[in-house]
């Protein structure tokens, strides 16, 4: 294990080399907003477009970097927040902001995000795009709410790592995507209330345990 | 009727089958199997993709992940009268969203999706060569160019008097 010293915000960071640049970030109290990565990712899908930071007036997005020394990064300018602001629109734009009725309410990931980028939950200049189905309640024992799913994939990828291959997948493609139990599997296959990995990672309660 | 459908599932499945056992068991080989599947008998059923997930040893979901990913793939069967919108530039210009629309409304489906009688099944496609008739639709093999929502009533309407005429002058062939 090698030691870099690299430099966040004007703050001297020392921090094993090759980690992830939003894990040293964060693990340092700086936070940058993020849906999709999680802590051990082998290989970030970097599909959430939230965890930009600048890196020699480059934005990049930052779980797919990779630390090495003399790194120079600042996570708060206003080339990086505009990047962000819009990824996070558009992700609101396909999101059914109904957060009274909404189990998430208040441990919401998005709602957190959006007060940090000060941007209002619904976008007036971005059409709403819902999809028609609003809740898919194919599987036994879970729920799914497309329109709450911001598509992080982490039920996917918690999902591989417990049970070495994933029980839900994303389904269909572009702005028709949805995660998918796809309800034909045998209840034997399935380890039903015995595993809700993918209830809990979910930042947007998106499945839901059947009430 | 219901035992006859039962029964042609039933012998889809079973061919379906002794098809796939011919192919290899790796991941590369889902697709192929797939397209062979729909080569055969024109849709994905349910049961058609959790025989492939079997076959491979993955998850049912996955199959069904990579399949619905791809427009070639339709999931369910095409009716007696399939009906095409299309919606290429020209068509799209013309308001050929409406036409979808209107179809889907007055048949209770959506594109991609057959009705419960089998009669009908709606598909989108892009361009069928005839774009000065915009916007076009397909009933079979027939064109029907310069379409307009209050001709998608008519059309159906003439399909099932035609099926009623048919039925009738069987029936009365029988009698004789």
């Amino acid at each position: 294990m090698k030691l870099v010293n690299l430099s966040i915000n004007d703050k001297e960071i020392q921090a094993e080399e090759g980690m992830p640049l939003l894990q040293v970030c964060l693990d340092n109290d700086i936070y940058v907003p993020n849906l999709c990565y999680l802590e051990g990712m082998e290989e970030p899908h970097a599909s959430c477009r939230l965890c930009f930071v600048e890196i020699e007036g480059r934005p990049v997005a930052s779980c797919t970097v990779k630390v090495r020394d003399a790194l120079v990064v600042r996570t708060d300018t206003e080339q990086v927040r505009r990047l962000q602001r819009t990824a996070l629109q558009f992700l609101l734009s396909t999101h059914h902001v109904n957060c009274k009725e909404c189990p998430a309410n208040k441990k919401c990931e998005l709602q957190r995000i959006a007060k940090f980028l000060k941007v209002g939950l619904k976008p007036k200049h971005l059409e709403q795009h819902l999809k028609d189905i609003e809740t898919d309640d194919s599987h036994p024992v879970l729920n799914y709410y497309p329109n709450r799913c911001v598509l992080c994939g982490k039920c996917i990828y918690v999902c591989r790592k417990k049970h070495g291959h994933a029980l839900l997948t994303f389904a269909k493609r572009g702005i028709h995507t949805v995660i998918s139990f796809y309800g034909k599997e045998d209840m034997e296959r399935l380890p039903g209330k015995e595993c809700l990995a993918c209830v809990k990672i979910c930042p947007v309660s998106a499945i839901t345990l059947k009430a | 009727m219901d035992e006859t459908i039962l029964a042609e599932k039933e012998a889809m499945l079973e061919s379906i089958r002794s098809d796939v056992a011919d192919f290899g068991k790796e991941r590369r080989d889902l697709i192929p199997i797939l397209q062979m599947i729909q080569e055969r008998h024109a849709y994905l059923s349910p049961e058609a993709i959790k025989t492939v997930a079997e076959h491979l040893d993955i998850p049912t979901c996955e199959v069904f992940g990579v399949a619905t990913f791809y427009n070639q793939f339709r999931f369910h069967p095409p009716g007696r009268h399939p009906i095409k919108v299309c919606l290429g530039t020209a068509c799209h210009v013309r308001a050929g969203d409406i036409i979808l629309e209107n179809f889907e409304r007055k048949l209770g489906i959506r594109d991609g999706e057959t009705t419960s009688d089998k009669e009908f099944s709606i598909e989108r496609v892009a361009c069928v060569g005839c774009c000065a008739l915009a916007p076009v639709a397909l009933v079979g093999e027939t064109v029907h160019g310069k379409m307009a929502p209050s001709k998608v009533e008519g059309l159906l309407l003439r399909i099932q008097i035609e099926k009623e005429k048919a039925e009738r002058e069987r029936r009365e062939e029988e009698e004789k």
